[in-house]
Order: C-alpha cells, then structure tokens, then sequence
C-alpha cells in the first residue's frame, strides 16, 4: 500500500509519470485555447475538426503503408484543416447557418473517415489495428514520443497566446472592429484555426475523437465564472484543464480498467458544476441568496408600509395595530406579514405589545423608513403620470415594485424635476422627511 | 433478400431523421442530433444493466429519456448559467456520453455493448436480427422500428405542421399567436431523440447526424418553401442512402459511412449547382448580367 502511495506522490512508476504529463499539457493547451473559442461563439468546431481528422489519419496510413506516427500526425493536421476551411467557405458563401455547417462537415468528414477504414479492413492490412485508439484515445498507452510531441504542441500553443495576446483578445470580442482599425482578422483567424488543429491532433490520443471536444468548451465555461478578465480566465481554464487531466489519470490509474479520458470530462465537468453554483457574483447559489435577500426586504417594506397606511387613515399614531388589522389592510399571506413583522422588530422598526388587544407601534425610526418609502411610491408615481402622461389608474402597480429600488441619489433627483411636490396623483400626502431630525 | 432489407432499412431511416431534420436545420439546433446521439449513452447501458437483454425496447426507451435529458439541461444552462447555447450543449453531451463511457468500463464484464457498434452502427447485420412474433417471422426488427419511428414522424409532422413552421421562424410570432411552444419544442426534440435512437442501433451514432443535417441543408439550398424542402430533403435523403449503397457494394467499404459521403456529395451539388443560391450559377448569373449590360450599352 505505502508502495502504491509512493508511487503517487513521487511519480515512481515511469507510465504514470508520462501519462500525468500528457494529460496535464493536454489540460494547459485545451482549456486556453477553448477560451476563445468559446468567446468567438465557435465551441462546436472543435467537435467538427476532432472527427474530420479520421479520413486524414486513414489515408496517411495508406500512403505510408504503416504506424508511422508522423505521417499519421501529418494526415490528421491537412484533414483537419481542410475541414476548417469547408465549414467556412460554406459559411460565406451560402445561406447555410453555423452550426448547420458544422454539424455536416462532421458527419461526412467522419463518413468518409469511416469508408476508408472499412476499405484499410478489407484490404487485410494487419497494421491497421491502433487506429481504434486514435478514435477512442488510450493515454495509459502514451509513449515517451507522444508527450513530446503533446509537450511541443502545448508549448507553441502558449507561447503563440502569449505573443498574440492582443491581436487575439480584438478579434474575439469584436471581429468587425478589428477589421474596422486594420487588424490582420484573417490572419489571426487563421492563426486560432492552426492553434485547434493542433491541439486537437494531440489530444486525440489521450482523451478519443468524441471528448476533445469538452476539454476545450469546459474549462473554459468553467473559467467564465470565476472573472471578466480574459487573460485571468485563460490561466484558470488552464489550471481546470490541468487538474482535470491529473484527477482523470489518478483515477485510471488507481482503479485499473477506467479510462482516463472520459474520467478527465467527469471531472472537468464537476469543476464545471461548482463553479456554475459557487462562484461569486455569477453563480447559482450567490443569485440564490440575492433573490432571497430582496424578497426579505420586499416584505419587510410592504408591512411597514401598510403600518403607515394604517396610521395615514386615522391619524392615530399610538394606536396599537393588530395582525388581523393589518392583514385586512394589505392582501398578503399571514405567514409574510408575520415574517415581515419579525424583520421590522429586529431592525427596531416596530415595537411589539404584548396588551390586549396585542399588536404593533411602529417607531420613530419605523416611521422614517416607512415615510420614505410612502414617499419614493408616490413621487415615482407623479413622475410617471406628469412626466410620462401615463394615466393615474395605471401607475400604482408600476410604483409597488420601483419603491422597493429607488436610490436616495435618484430620490433627490425626482423630487427637484417635479419641484418638490406635496401631493400625489391620488391626491394623497407625499410624507417628506419630519423637519423635527433636522432641527435636532 | 438482404439487399433489399438493408436498402428498406436505410430508406426508413434517412426519411424519419430527414423529415425531422429540416426543422432543426431551419431552427439552427442542428447539432442537437449530434448532443442526442452522443448523449443517450448512459441511457442505453442504464437500459441494459437494468434488463440484462438487449432487447430493444427498454433501450429506446432509456435512450429516449436521456435524448430528453439531454435537451432540458441544454436549454436550462443556456438561460440559468448564461452560457452560449453551443458551448452548453458541448458541455452536456460530453459529460453524458463521458459517463456513458465510464459506465460501459464499470460493467465491462457484464455489458456486451460494442462501443465501436454504437458509433458506427453496422447496417449490413440488419437482415439477421429479426423479429419473431407468435412464432411467426415478422421480417428485421430495424425495419419495424423504424417504420413505426417514421410514422410517428409523419403523424407530428402533418398534424401541427402550421405550429411547427411559425416556430421554426418566428418564435415571436408563436409566441404571440398562443401556440404552445413548449409542447412543439418537446415534440420536435421528443421526434428527434427517438428517430436518432431508431436509426444509429443500425447506421452509428455520427452517420445518423449525416441523414438528419445534409439531405435538409441540400434542401434549403433548392428551395425557399418549407413544404417542397420537407419533400426534397426526404427524396434527398433516400437518394442518397441507395447512391451510398450502391457505392459500397461496389468498393466494399462501409456501407453507412458511404451513405454519409453520398449526403455530402449531393450537397456539394447543390451548393455549386442551385438555380437559387449555388456558388457556380450564381458566378454565371453574374457574368451573364455584365454581358447583358455591355450589349444594352453597345
């Protein structure tokens, strides 16, 4: 066990060693480079070309007759840029959408692919055997010779990101205006095509036709976010991408018969997962408790108001208001009017006796509050009906949601454009601030 | 007899993703046959454990479900996460099929699934799996799915043709007019699992992206309606399976990736060659114009 351990953390066994390696530049060059793939709106074409390669891998073979890995390497580049430059030559010059050209490029790319293997089959060829694992990826088979080639790959990759930081970042967010000040588009596209190519033809052999494609759209979906930045999303995809390419290879090697190339998507896909619910601003569960925090105050502010409305219809300020009172006043559900009072209570807004009949007083600060948010709904809707002419039966619902969103800033705003009025639509009181704190 | 088996089973099969097809070319969804085909892999090996057969039924149906799976998680990432709908898709299909993979290899011993069989499909064994009912030999078991898959196909495709065409351009419209667009969406998503599900247990999950994609795209190439493209991508379509046939018979090579090709090459045609839009007569169309202009001037 200790053994097995060791050869974990001290990269004993020479297999693993290489495997970890092939994997974690696969990761590298796949997750910067899905990056702006993903941000040019081209995440499929990955797909297309990983399975464009297999014609071009099977006529190298017959030409050369064998294995030779630089011929196949050479064959699956040609085929797969060749497929880049169908789907955009269709694309230009037809009516034919994206994905539609994508999708056909693919499949008959990958038919064809097909009809020449069935054809190296039937010839008897016993060399042919291999190519399967060109198809399906085996990266506990890599060889010493494979990393070196997914090492250099890696490497220009990198090293082309970071000479054409800039050229890159222009033509991904805004194509038409880097033509427009006199960027290279063309050559930089062609430039992001090489790049794909490339890193495809190399993690082919690791992770299988199928799964290239998700190691260039998911680190990178990933990476979108944790920033706005591109180049701190290209070194986080990086890293996803590495780590999913050491989890993948740890686990093959640790429970033998699994396959390292699917068990690297499952755990990009989970970093995925956990970005998508944990990363701040932009993830689920960070929404989640902004949507919950708003509704918190919504009802807060709904039953503070209608304490206010209750006092506005009889003037009596220390009148104690009961739930049922209340309710009446406001059609809301008892249990959020009971939430809201427990709220209000925590913030001091309300004070709440326990007498006969027992019931709630707002506070002086309550008051304040509840004032200003009488006042926001009210100037919002003289606003709407002076300013916008939209007739007064039809502003209130408008101004129920508006008071709970109208910043002091903009609250200033509308009361100087509508000259500080008094009254609103309805001709209620729009309740100003007591002069009372001011003085004080 | 075996020819004609195979060429009816690829006949059935390039109408039912062809009539389908032209709606999710003309949506923009078309490489949701692909997600599909990729993605009911854990589905059919979950069918499989649970069974212990292969019979084919509770396999469509886990496929089928996992097709739906496939479709809801992509549009729900599309608007939860604000994702590119391609980069979600890409995101989900993978994964499942991921998990598919790592499945078939969990179960090694006990799944007898090919994966080489599920990806390319092996039309040439249809005449031999055959459907026996009430002892009575029934003809392959392909050929009746499939059949039943382009019936139902036919049936959704007639009966809420008016639907599916305002949503096919004008969500909007659909929208407005109260035509139930979840309903349609899933219909059409519903007709698409299972006629992708039908056809690549017999021409491979990445050939059947051919006859769902191509034979429409062709299509939209030769016509701007949508009735006369639905027709000419199915005509298309089993054109091309009978082409592709007989391409393989000749070369003997595969006979679905000869299929695949054969789509292609009639949408090279037609891209080169359409009286409406092709690269060549447009060129002609142009040079034409230009000498009409120098004799008028002259």
């Amino acid at each position: 066990m200790s053994e097995f351990f060791a050869d974990i953390l001290f990269l004993q066994n020479p297999t693993l060693r290489w495997v970890l390696a092939g994997t974690i530049l696969l990761g590298f060059s796949a997750g910067t480079l899905g990056c702006f793939a993903i941000l040019r709106n081209r995440a499929l074409v990955g797909d297309a070309v990983a399975h464009a390669i297999l014609p071009g891998v099977c006529l190298a073979f017959i030409i050369a007759g064998n294995k030779d890995p630089l011929m196949l390497l050479a064959g699956s580049i040609v085929s797969g840029w060749v497929s880049i430059m169908v789907m955009d030559f269709i694309i230009r010059n037809s009516k034919i959408s994206a994905d539609t050209a994508i999708g056909m490029v693919l499949s008959v790319f990958f038919g064809l692919g097909v009809v020449l293997l069935s054809w190296i089959q039937a010839s008897g060829n016993v060399n042919q055997s291999g190519l399967d694992a060109f198809l399906f990826g085996s990266a506990a088979s890599m060889l010493p010779e494979d990393i070196m080639v997914f090492g250099g790959v890696s490497f220009l990759v990198l090293v082309a990101i970071f000479l054409f930081y800039k050229e890159l970042k222009i033509v991904s967010f805004d194509p038409s205006y880097a033509r427009a000040i006199g960027y290279p588009v063309k050559r930089v596209e062609l430039l992001i095509g090489i790049l794909l190519v490339l890193t495809i033809t190399a993690g082919i052999q690791a992770v299988g036709v199928v799964l290239m494609a998700s190691m260039l759209i998911i680190p990178a979906a990933a990476a979108r976010y944790w920033t706005d930045s591109l180049s701190v999303m290209l070194v986080i995809a990086a890293f996803v991408g590495a780590i999913s390419g050491i989890s993948g290879s740890l686990i093959s090697y640790t429970a033998p018969g699994m396959p390292t190339g699917p068990w690297m998507v499952v755990s990009a896909a989970l970093i995925f997962g956990l970005s998508f619910l944990l990363a701040p601003g932009r993830g689920e569960f960070q929404r989640w408790m902004q949507r919950l925090s708003y509704h918190k105050k919504v009802t807060m502010e709904n039953v503070l108001k209608t304490l206010y409305h209750l006092e506005e219809s009889d003037k009596k300020m220390h009148r104690v208001r009961t739930l049922r009172e209340i309710a009446k006043k406001r059609r809301m559900e008892l249990t959020e009017i009971t939430k809201g009072l427990r709220l209000l209570k925590r913030k001091g807004w309300i004070e709440h006796l326990k007498g006969t009949p027992s019931g709630y007083l707002l506070t002086e600060n309550g008051r304040e509050e509840a004032r200003r948010i009488v006042r926001i709904h009210r100037l919002w809707e003289l606003y709407l009906t002076e300013r916008l002419e939209i007739a007064g039966d039809h502003v209130h619902d408008d101004a129920e949601s508006m008071e709970h969103l109208i910043t002091p800033e903009i609250e200033a705003q509308l009361a100087t454009i509508l000259g500080e009025p008094t009254l609103d639509p309805h001709f209620e009181e729009i309740p100003y601030p007591s002069p009372k704190k001011e003085q004080l | 007899m075996t020819d004609f088996w195979i060429l009816l089973t690829a006949i059935l099969a390039a109408s039912a993703c062809a009539l389908v097809g032209s709606f999710l070319v003309l949506r923009k969804q078309a490489m949701l046959s692909d997600a599909i085909s990729h993605a009911v892999l854990p589905g059919i090996v979950i069918a499989f454990l649970l069974t212990s057969s292969r019979n084919t039924f509770p396999m469509l149906i886990g496929a089928g479900a996992f097709g739906l799976l496939t479709v809801y998680l992509t549009d729900k990432l599309h608007s939860q996460g604000r994702i590119m709908h391609d980069s979600s898709m890409g995101i989900v299909f993978t994964t499942l099929f991921a998990i598919g993979v790592i499945l078939i290899s969990l179960f090694a011993t006990s799944v007898d699934l090919d994966l080489d069989c599920v990806l390319y499909g092996e039309i040439a064994y249809v005449p031999w799996d055959t459907w026996t009912f009430r002892g009575l030999e029934m003809g392959p078991r392909p050929v009746w799915i499939l059949g039943f898959v382009l019936l139902i196909n036919l049936v959704f495709v007639i009966t809420s043709f008016k639907e599916l065409q305002i949503y096919s351009f004008d969500k909007e419209l659909a929208l407005s007019m109260g035509i139930p667009l979840g309903l349609i969406h899933y219909g059409l998503m519903g007709t698409v699992s299972f006629s992708t599900i039908a056809a690549f247990e017999s021409v491979g999950a990445i050939l059947v992206v051919a006859l769902i994609i191509v034979p429409p795209a062709t299509a939209y190439l030769l016509t701007t309606d949508l009735r006369k493209m639905i027709v000419l991508s199915v005509i298309i379509g089993i054109l091309s399976a009978i082409t592709g046939y007989l391409m393989a018979f000749g070369l003997n090579v595969s006979i679905s990736g000869s299929m695949a090709v054969m789509t292609g090459v009639f949408f090279a045609l037609a891209f080169l060659f359409s009286p409406l839009d092709g690269v060549i007569s447009r060129k002609f169309r142009k040079t034409l114009t230009i000498e009409d202009k120098q004799t008028a001037a002259s």
